[in-house]
């Protein structure tokens, strides 16, 4: 009962650790994980790796004790450029998903909130978006836009905004139904008020929740663009483009491999975690 | 007389797993039930009365641990197999709920449900006779149109009717035990009037044994022959509905009745229980009701009273005696008088 | 006696009305069936005084109450608080006035923010006046101890109180900032009656001391003879009975406030086996389509053709019914069956 009540969740989230602890197994892993990944995105420069950009010695070499995931095309290390291609692809998945939650929550909230023409407005042009194949449409918006990875970017926030508008809509309007909000008014709060102190701070479970698990998709989407050409541009050691450049070396396993399973990582570590997340904090979840 | 009661319980207990260890939700309930009678058993949320009920058939999760004797017709239901007592459950057992929204399917017809009750336990009767039997159990229950009713939803029923429904499901393979749990508690006034009258009448019609389960006063005046009182996880007080409502001895149950605001109590002060029940996990020592009794002696906090035989009814208090003869008051009158 | 005719009202509610459209076509432009769920109610409340609002669910008393603190906009009628129509100010004009008008709700859970402590609860209601954050803090402490609470309750969160704690929290949140009316939307059904019991007697003290109008609106009959000086019974969105709540009960005239009399069970054994009760056969008929004429007429032993073509209106008298053939007012009429209840068991 009091693992699930809000002031649980509340707490649970004021504090980290409290918060890992209850965590089952496999978020535990996929805090680790991304936990890796972050690390390496601030700190990978300083690595004793050797340059990315550099031919590093022969071509298309299988992995071995110099270079622990072979050498791609141009003689570079692989295991060094996926290590250099975190700090591409997942900042860029960071700012999606940051600017989506934003853009898509504050838009839901005020659609479902007053709700009328802006409402109306709001989610058709939502509902357009999500009919689109979201790959198509980053494509789309990515091919428009030019190539590069923060064109890239702004074509998956177009993308990803309208799903969190739709949660968040649900969720105020489920919660601004309930008794304390017509407390608040007959309180006499005002509009604002209401919305922002007596609705929102209930709203934001299932948006986290998803964030968490999207953070995957996004960073998969990110190297998608990049591999059809769309995303970083050549010579950076962006994942999806260098799986790109691993598949046209078929036989040359170990170029895609790296990426590929850092890829992976990423994808399965935001569902663990997502998935923990959902067992703590949903109470339609599992006990 | 010397028939074998229908429901027999002797020291029923039941225990779920909490954060440090197994705590008991039902601590010992007997009770005895013969065939044609209806016991009322009252208490208020968190009392163990539902639970009680849910254990002895077997419908508690299965890490919750149940002791005890339940003897149903003499056969032995606390460790019968799941199979065995499934079969018993809904032929020979039937079970009204209080929300009757959630008994149903909601993507079959209340017939298809009723029949599949009837078939389920009797393998060979054709279809056509328990449609039959499903609209005559329909009518039974003064369901208007049970040919039409029968083809609807359960979203299609109010809820007075899909009560009467459920309890035509329960009737469907003729039990001679009911339980009734909180049958009436989501419905409004006259329909609950409706209810029990319906109920009474069944019970009196078929010779049913029904344990109501409530918690409300009011309801088991009105339908049970005998009353037992729950309070965390005990029966406090049990006899005759005469006796426990007009020579009643137990501190609680005196409470209960004090605490109910009557068509004749405008004008005067309601006496609330002073404090909450105890949770099941942090139980006071001796009497769990101690801490919120008027007539709470040092000794109180220590023992935990047995049920006693005092005049007409039994009840589980050291000073039974003396309140029963009205010799005590309570030494801390609560509310009384207003206070601030 | 009755107060209501000497000083002016408090709240003076007006010809309510309130119709909810459902659906709509596919258009959007016209609603597909228009829901009345509020029709016609008129009523009066006097500083002080509690005016019980019974019904069973779907009878319209919520949509009432809310309407009275203009938390739904009524469809037609005027609600005057003090003497001041409220129906038509705008949500900034109303703000001011919300001081005066507050509510209590059924579930004292989801009435509660389940993220603020109580005392960031009660602060939030205090907003109002503008205090100071030492008065505030003051005045949250008194008003905990007004209901009763422990001074310490004040930094625990809604979890972690009981229901009738909750529930007094409530209470006080809606007399922190002094109001004239009070609407309390069954305040006690979710709790035990133990429990229930209690609050109560706090509703009436609290009255006794501010001096506050209760709108009082609940299903149970017997809670509502407890705390009200006069009671409305609604029947499918209308009042069918109105009137001093010892007149309505030793009295009753409607069919309707009969039969839900007689279908209260009393807690006393011996009076319930030799009573006599009308039980009303069928369901209220749906508020989406009500019958012609008198609403009740479909469950009514009494109706008559002319109950089919005519809607009754109701009387303008202290104790006003709305039926066509309603037993007669005065107090000869005593002798119905509203046998005495037990004496507490104080060895009856």
């Amino acid at each position: 009962m009091a693992s699930t009540s809000p002031r649980a969740r509340m707490r649970a989230l004021s504090s980290g650790r409290a918060l890992f602890g209850r965590l089952p197994l496999t978020g535990k892993i996929g805090v680790l994980i991304l936990l890796f990944w972050a690390i390496t995105v601030v700190s990978v420069q300083f690595w004793p790796l050797v340059d990315p950009l550099m031919m590093a010695g022969r071509r298309l070499q299988p992995p071995s004790g110099a270079h622990w995931l072979g050498t791609d095309a141009l003689g570079r290390d692989v295991f060094s450029r996926t290590l250099h291609g975190a700090a591409y692809t997942i900042p860029v998945a960071v700012m999606v998903v940051v600017f989506a939650v934003v853009i898509g929550s504050a838009l839901g909230a005020i659609a479902g909130y007053f709700g009328g023409w802006f409402d109306a407005v709001i989610m058709r042009t939502a509902d357009v978006t999500l009919s689109f194949p979201p790959i198509l449409l980053a494509m789309t918006v990515a091919a428009a836009l030019g190539p590069g990875l923060p064109n890239a970017g702004l074509a998956m926030i177009i993308v990803w905004w309208p799903i969190y508008a739709r949660l968040m809509r649900a969720q105020v309007l489920e919660v601004r139904t309930r008794e304390h909000v017509e407390a608040a008014i007959a309180g006499g709060a005002g509009r604002g008020r209401v919305l922002v102190v007596h609705i929102l701070p209930l709203c934001w479970t299932p948006t986290l929740i998803n964030a968490t698990m999207d953070f995957g998709q996004v960073a998969l989407l990110a190297a998608s663009l990049s591999f059809i050409g769309l995303g970083a541009v050549p010579p950076s050691p962006e994942w999806g483009s260098m799986i790109s450049e691993g598949a046209s070396k078929f036989y040359s396993w170990w170029i895609a491999f790296g990426p590929g399973m850092a890829i992976l990582s990423v994808v399965l570590a935001t569902s663990f975690l997502g998935d923990g997340l959902r067992d703590i904090f949903d109470r339609r979840g599992p006990q | 007389m010397t028939a074998a009661p229908l429901l027999e319980i002797r020291d029923l207990r039941a225990a779920f797993r909490g954060p440090s260890g197994f705590v008991e939700a039902v601590r010992g309930v007997d009770f005895t039930l013969n065939a044609g009678e209806v016991l009322g058993i009252v208490g208020e949320s968190g009392s163990g009365k539902s639970v009680a009920m849910m254990a002895l058939l077997q419908l508690l999760p299965a890490q919750a641990r149940v002791s005890g004797s339940a003897k149903f017709k003499g056969r032995e239901l606390i460790g019968m197999p799941q199979r065995q007592i499934r079969h018993i459950l809904g032929r020979e057992i039937g079970c009204i709920f209080q929300d009757p929204l959630s008994a149903f399917n909601p993507v079959l017809t209340i017939g298809a449900q009723i029949i599949e009750a009837i078939r389920l336990h009797d393998r060979k009767i054709s279809k056509r006779a328990a449609l039959a039997q499903t609209i005559d159990l329909l009518a039974s229950v003064s369901i208007p149109e049970p040919e039409r009713r029968a083809q609807q939803y359960p979203h299609e029923f109010s809820g007075g009717m899909r009560q009467r429904a459920m309890i035509a499901m329960a009737l469907a393979n003729n039990p001679s035990l009911l339980i009734a749990d909180e049958p009436t508690t989501a419905l409004d006034v006259t329909v609950q009037a409706q209810i029990l009258d319906l109920l009474r009448r069944l019970a009196q019609e078929r010779d049913i044994g029904m344990v109501l389960i409530t918690h409300d006063l009011g309801v088991v005046a009105s339908m049970a022959r005998d009353i037992s009182v729950m309070y965390s996880g005990r029966v406090v007080e049990t006899g005759s509905a005469d006796s426990v409502f007009y020579d009643t001895c137990h501190p609680y149950t005196r409470g209960l009745i004090a605490a109910m605001p009557s068509l004749e109590s405008v004008g005067t002060l309601l006496t609330p229980i002073d404090g909450t029940p105890p949770s099941i996990f942090d139980r006071p020592q001796g009497c769990s009701f101690a801490p919120r009794c008027g007539y709470a002696l040092p000794a109180c906090h220590e023992t935990d009273p047995e049920l006693r035989q005092i005049g007409t009814t039994r009840a589980a208090c050291l000073r039974a005696e003396e309140i029963a003869a009205g010799t005590v008051r309570p030494t801390a009158p609560l509310s009384e008088s207003l206070p601030v | 006696m009755s107060l209501h005719n000497l000083t002016p009202p408090v709240l003076d509610v007006r010809n309510l009305s309130k119709v909810f459209p459902i659906g709509s076509n596919l258009l959007g432009t016209k609603p597909a069936q228009m829901l009345q769920a509020v029709s016609d109610v008129s009523f009066r409340v006097a500083q002080g005084e509690t005016f019980g609002l019974v019904g069973e669910s779907g009878c319209g008393k919520s949509t009432l109450g809310r309407c009275i603190l203009r938390l739904i906009d009524p469809t037609q009628g005027e609600v005057l608080l003090a003497g001041t129509d409220i129906t038509h100010l705008n949500a900034a004009e109303m703000r001011p006035l919300r001081q005066d008008l507050q509510i209590v709700f059924q579930d004292p859970m989801s009435s509660l923010h389940p993220g603020m402590t109580i005392r960031r609860i009660l602060a939030e209601g205090l907003r109002l006046l503008k205090l100071d954050a030492q008065t505030e803090a003051a005045r949250i402490a008194e008003l905990i101890s007004l209901v009763q609470l422990p001074a310490d309750v004040a930094d625990r969160y809604p979890h972690e109180l009981s229901g009738g704690q909750r529930q007094r929290i409530g209470i006080a949140r809606a007399i922190s900032v002094n109001p004239k009316v009070i609407v309390l939307d069954e305040p006690v059904s979710a709790l035990d009656v133990s429990i229930q019991a209690g609050l109560l007697n706090l509703l009436r003290s609290l009255q006794e001391r501010l001096n506050i109008a209760y709108v009082f609106i609940a299903h149970d009959l017997s809670v509502v003879r407890y705390v009200s000086d006069r009671i409305g019974v609604m029947y499918l969105g209308r009042i069918v009975e109105t009137g001093r709540a010892s007149d309505l009960f030793d009295n009753p005239r409607h069919p309707y406030t009969q039969a839900l009399l007689s279908a209260i069970p009393l807690a006393d054994p011996r009076a319930e086996r030799k009573r006599a009760r009308t039980v009303l056969e069928g369901d209220l008929p749906s508020p989406l389509n009500p019958p012609s004429g008198c609403s009740f007429r479909t469950r009514c032993p009494r109706a008559r053709p002319l109950c089919a073509a005519e809607r009754p209106l109701l009387e303008d008298t202290a104790h006003a019914v709305a039926c066509h053939f309603p037993d007669p007012a005065g107090t000869e009429a005593t002798a119905r069956a509203t046998p005495s209840t037990l004496q507490t068991g104080e060895g009856a």
